[in-house]
């Protein structure tokens, strides 16, 4: 009987410590991290365009401020606003404005996003080298990309089928290039009711989508100024049919004629404070904006 | 049988009474154990069932299930949003099926040739080194096709890309290649050898004897080794979000560029808030990929079951 009692008394203690543990444990997870102090870990997820900006902002940062640890992912900008809805991310990384939709499911869950432009990104449309094609006006974008021209000869080019290669859905990029050049925004042809067409192939990553490029002679598509290599060849761009062509690059975009440039945008819930406000006011600092150019976007000033 | 009996009744002599108590008490933990991780599996199952239902089916509020399961235009992030998911369905049996035409001959061939013809030296190296074939994480996969496969059925094919149906087939076939050889060989190698025997002297010859005797008589086994086979393909999501493509028409060749519906819902689920309009009706779309695995996975178990009392002795 004495050993049974022991024995019954060291499993009612290991069932305690279980249960205090399993209590410890979930407690861990809903405890915001360390916010007040410089020392802190913070989470940014979102674009997959502001992703290595922010990969390079990070590190930086961490080499001036060991002690602080900063996690990014970048899934897609629509992936970095559900978790900052979902209080799963310190910081949501966009490369398109919040929806009205999005700003009020955030706050219906008492979130309050907070807005600060971080950079500027002007979209490349990118063929192959070996194509003809050297420009494009916004009208032959949208009519390429909703499938309504399907070969290269309707715009000057070669007698050959045109491959229009997307981002998927969780891209901001794809709701980016659908409103400012699918659907024409600010030009007189806008059209709110054009879609890509059903023959686009909509790939998961930016990388994959111009690693594809450079291999396929008749594929189309549009990277981040970041993202464009030797290996493509960006078009110019001509706002309508009169204007002028004009290539993607920082300079253009900084003085406003690239008609393809957007914000990269940073959320965050309320106004920054704490570490992560030290961040962000690295990234906007003189030194945080040389990075910017370096990675191959578009500096504030 | 009876030796471990002797020892062990040898061993309860030697022990004290306490010790056998403890071992008693030991025994009984162990069963509520095994009885909790049986239970926990099944509660797991049930849980996500009900979630599937509760997150997925209040889409049909939105979209008539006639409009959702048939319609062909999948906007999700439009407004307002439209989901029509007959491309999507369309796109997993396409991909499925080209997967089950390349490995299903191969696989069972494959396995015939382990276990009728090759010498078991040979069965004990080939086997586990096509088993290993199935550790190959499916992003590595994605990357062979996409590096390697696309361009090479591009070019045989003529296609404009390289990134289509087929392309995913083939990849996946590879990826349900292990299962199916693996599976088929163990069928093969429980056809009894009097089988075989007596076919053979009956003047049967080798290709007669697999032909006619162990085939037939592994069927049931060999059909749910396809059916797992075709499982696999039909729930794998990272090569063929990768390399199908993942235009929204609805296929009619396999070589068109397609979006299966994993791939659909993965390239989807990340920008999904919680409880939206495309949230639920990725999870209408997980419902289907759940029923159809759950179905092919049930007909296959079926099917083994059969196999199992044929040869029960």
């Amino acid at each position: 009987m004495r050993t049974n009692l022991t024995r019954r008394k060291w499993l009612i203690l290991l069932a305690t410590v279980l249960l205090v543990a399993a209590v410890a444990l979930t407690g861990c997870g809903g405890a915001p991290a360390n916010e007040g102090g410089l020392p802190g870990s913070f989470k940014i997820i979102g674009s997959n365009t502001v992703e290595p900006l922010s990969v390079v902002w990070a590190e930086e940062f961490m080499k001036m401020h060991p002690e602080v640890s900063i996690a990014v992912s970048g899934p897609g900008s629509g992936v970095g606003i559900a978790n900052l809805i979902d209080g799963t991310a310190d910081v949501a990384q966009t490369s398109r404005e919040m929806k009205s939709t999005e700003i009020d499911q955030a706050r219906a869950k008492g979130v309050n996003p907070y807005e600060i432009q971080v950079a500027s990104d002007a979209l490349a449309v990118v063929v192959h080298p070996s194509n003809p094609v050297s420009e494009l006006t916004i009208a032959q974008l949208s009519a390429i990309f909703t499938d309504h021209i399907t070969n290269w000869n309707e715009v000057g080019g070669n007698d050959a089928p045109i491959v229009v290669l997307s981002r998927d859905t969780n891209s901001g990029t794809h709701v980016f290039f659908k409103e400012h050049v699918v659907q024409m925004l600010g030009l007189p042809t806008e059209d709110k009711r054009l879609e890509y067409g059903p023959k686009v192939l909509f790939l998961p990553s930016t990388k994959e989508a111009v690693d594809e490029v450079a291999k396929n002679q008749n594929a189309i598509f549009y990277p981040g100024l970041g993202y464009v290599t030797d290996e493509v060849k960006p078009l110019a761009i001509k706002q309508t049919a009169d204007d002028l062509g004009v290539l993607p690059s920082v300079e253009t975009a900084l003085a406003g004629t690239y008609p393809i440039a957007r914000p990269l945008l940073y959320y965050t819930n309320g106004e920054p404070t704490g570490v992560i406000k030290a961040f962000i006011d690295y990234c906007l600092s003189a030194e945080g904006q040389a990075k910017v150019a370096e990675v191959g976007y578009v500096p504030l000033e | 049988m009876l030796r471990p009996r002797v020892s062990v009744a040898a061993a309860e002599a030697s022990l004290g009474e306490g010790l056998r108590q403890r071992w008693r008490l030991g025994e009984k933990l162990i069963e509520g154990w095994i009885f909790l991780a049986g239970l926990v599996a099944i509660v797991v199952l049930l849980g996500i069932v009900a979630l599937l239902l509760r997150e997925g089916l209040p889409i049909f509020s939105h979209t008539a299930p006639w409009e959702f399961f048939f319609g062909t235009k999948w906007y999700p992030v439009s407004e307002p949003p439209t989901f029509g998911i007959l491309s999507f369905f369309v796109a997993t049996l396409m991909v499925t099926i080209v997967a089950t035409a390349i490995s299903v001959p191969i696989g069972v061939g494959c396995a015939a040739c382990l276990a009728e013809v090759a010498s078991s030296r040979i069965r004990e190296t080939v086997k586990p080194v096509i088993e290993l074939l199935a550790g190959i994480p499916s992003v590595v996969m994605g990357f062979i096709g996409l590096l390697l496969l696309s361009p090479l059925v591009q070019s045989m094919f003529r296609l404009n890309t390289g990134l289509c149906g087929l392309t995913a087939g083939i990849m996946l076939s590879l990826m349900s290649l292990p299962i199916i050889v693996s599976v088929s060989e163990d069928a093969l190698r429980a056809v009894p050898d009097e089988f075989r025997q007596a076919a053979f002297a009956l003047g049967a010859t080798k290709w007669e004897v697999i032909r006619h005797v162990s085939i037939p008589a592994a069927l049931s086994g060999i059909s749910a080794a396809i059916m797992l086979g075709v499982g696999r393909a039909v729930g794998e999501t990272m090569t063929v979000l990768m390399v199908a493509g993942g235009a929204l028409a609805v296929p009619i060749f396999p070589t068109e560029p397609m979006m299966p519906m994993t791939a659909a819902i993965a390239s989807g689920v990340g920008n999904a808030v919680r409880g939206g309009l495309q949230y639920q009706a990725l999870f209408a779309i997980g419902l289907l990929l759940f029923s159809m695995t759950l179905a092919v996975n049930l007909i296959a178990d079926m099917v083994l079951e059969r196999q199992k009392r044929k040869f029960a002795r």
